[in-house]
């Protein structure tokens, strides 16, 4: 709960900071953050390959998490399957949105595309709102409901963005699993996106 | 998306290599990275004025439906991993 309330305020410092444009506008800060994310990966390589243990529990780990992606799919599915009870949405319409799993750039403009500005955005904040609740529960999840569960939520956000709050809650033996999963459903998005506004 | 993973993978295996020599501080190290990022996409994110402005217009709706997906997907993964531990014991 500490961490999760440091990683808030950081989260909120950055918002004023972009608000009221307090560094220089010229600054690449994506690319910063590319470059951020490729020490932070390798740190924690580097806590995978220097702790012996953490190898020896990705081995007991059973072999079913291969089928993650698939429970991961089914399961929003089912979720968003809810909604449609109470939505003006149609039920398809839906179902694109919720196949970002968390990818919202490439979800919402492919939805935008498919299906106008209006659905479009619905994805976009969607998508954000799955990770800002991924990066914020994840160790609710973990505890209240299995460990596998916030790699579940992160969706195609596990081998990046939300990767950290995963490996920082369900553990370091969950890294592999969390960037498999990743993995899987980045490629997964554009088709499954393209399906359901097809339809 | 693939140099990532290939400094993951460099990270292992030089972390395999220094074994041997002790490393306290790596999770810090590994922290101060996670909120380095957050602080990022708060810059990002804060600096997009059009989006700012939709946070407002569509955003309830897009809570409901990202509320329901992930805890469809939470309540998923839960019996996955529980499938599994009936049937070892």
């Amino acid at each position: 709960m500490k961490s999760s309330m440091l990683i808030l305020s950081f989260f909120a410092l950055g918002l004023l900071l972009g608000i009221y444009r307090i560094l220089p506008t010229q600054w690449d800060f994506t690319y910063f953050s590319f470059v951020v994310l490729c020490m932070l990966m390798f740190s924690v390589g580097f806590s995978i390959g220097h702790q012996p243990d953490t190898i020896k529990q990705f081995k007991q780990l059973p072999t079913r998490v291969i089928f993650l992606p698939v429970t991961t799919i089914v399961g929003t599915w089912l979720g968003v399957l809810a909604v449609s009870l109470f939505s003006t949405y149609t039920l398809t319409d839906l179902l694109a949105v919720s196949s970002g799993f968390g990818y919202y750039s490439l979800s919402s403009i492919l939805i935008t595309q498919y299906k106008g500005v209006e659905l479009g955005t619905i994805a976009l904040l969607a998508n954000i709102f799955r990770e800002i609740f991924t990066l914020l529960l994840a160790p609710i999840m973990a505890r209240h409901f299995s460990k596998l569960s916030p790699i579940a939520a992160g969706g195609a956000t596990t081998m990046d963005t939300t990767f950290p709050i995963i490996i920082k809650t369900s553990g370091n033996e969950f890294g592999i699993v969390s960037i498999y999963h990743g993995f899987v459903m980045d490629f997964s998005v554009p088709f499954l996106v393209t399906l359901w506004c097809s339809m | 998306m693939f140099v990532v993973l290939l400094f993951m993978f460099a990270g292992i295996a030089i972390g395999c290599v220094m074994r041997k020599i002790k490393f306290r501080f790596v999770n810090k190290i590994i922290l101060l990275f996670i909120l380095l990022l957050l602080l990022l996409l708060g810059i990002v994110l804060g600096a997009d004025e059009k989006l700012l402005k939709q946070f407002h217009l569509l955003g309830f709706q897009s809570f409901i439906i990202a509320f329901f997906a992930t805890l469809g997907s939470v309540v998923a993964a839960k019996i996955l991993w529980n499938i599994g531990r009936t049937k070892r014991t």
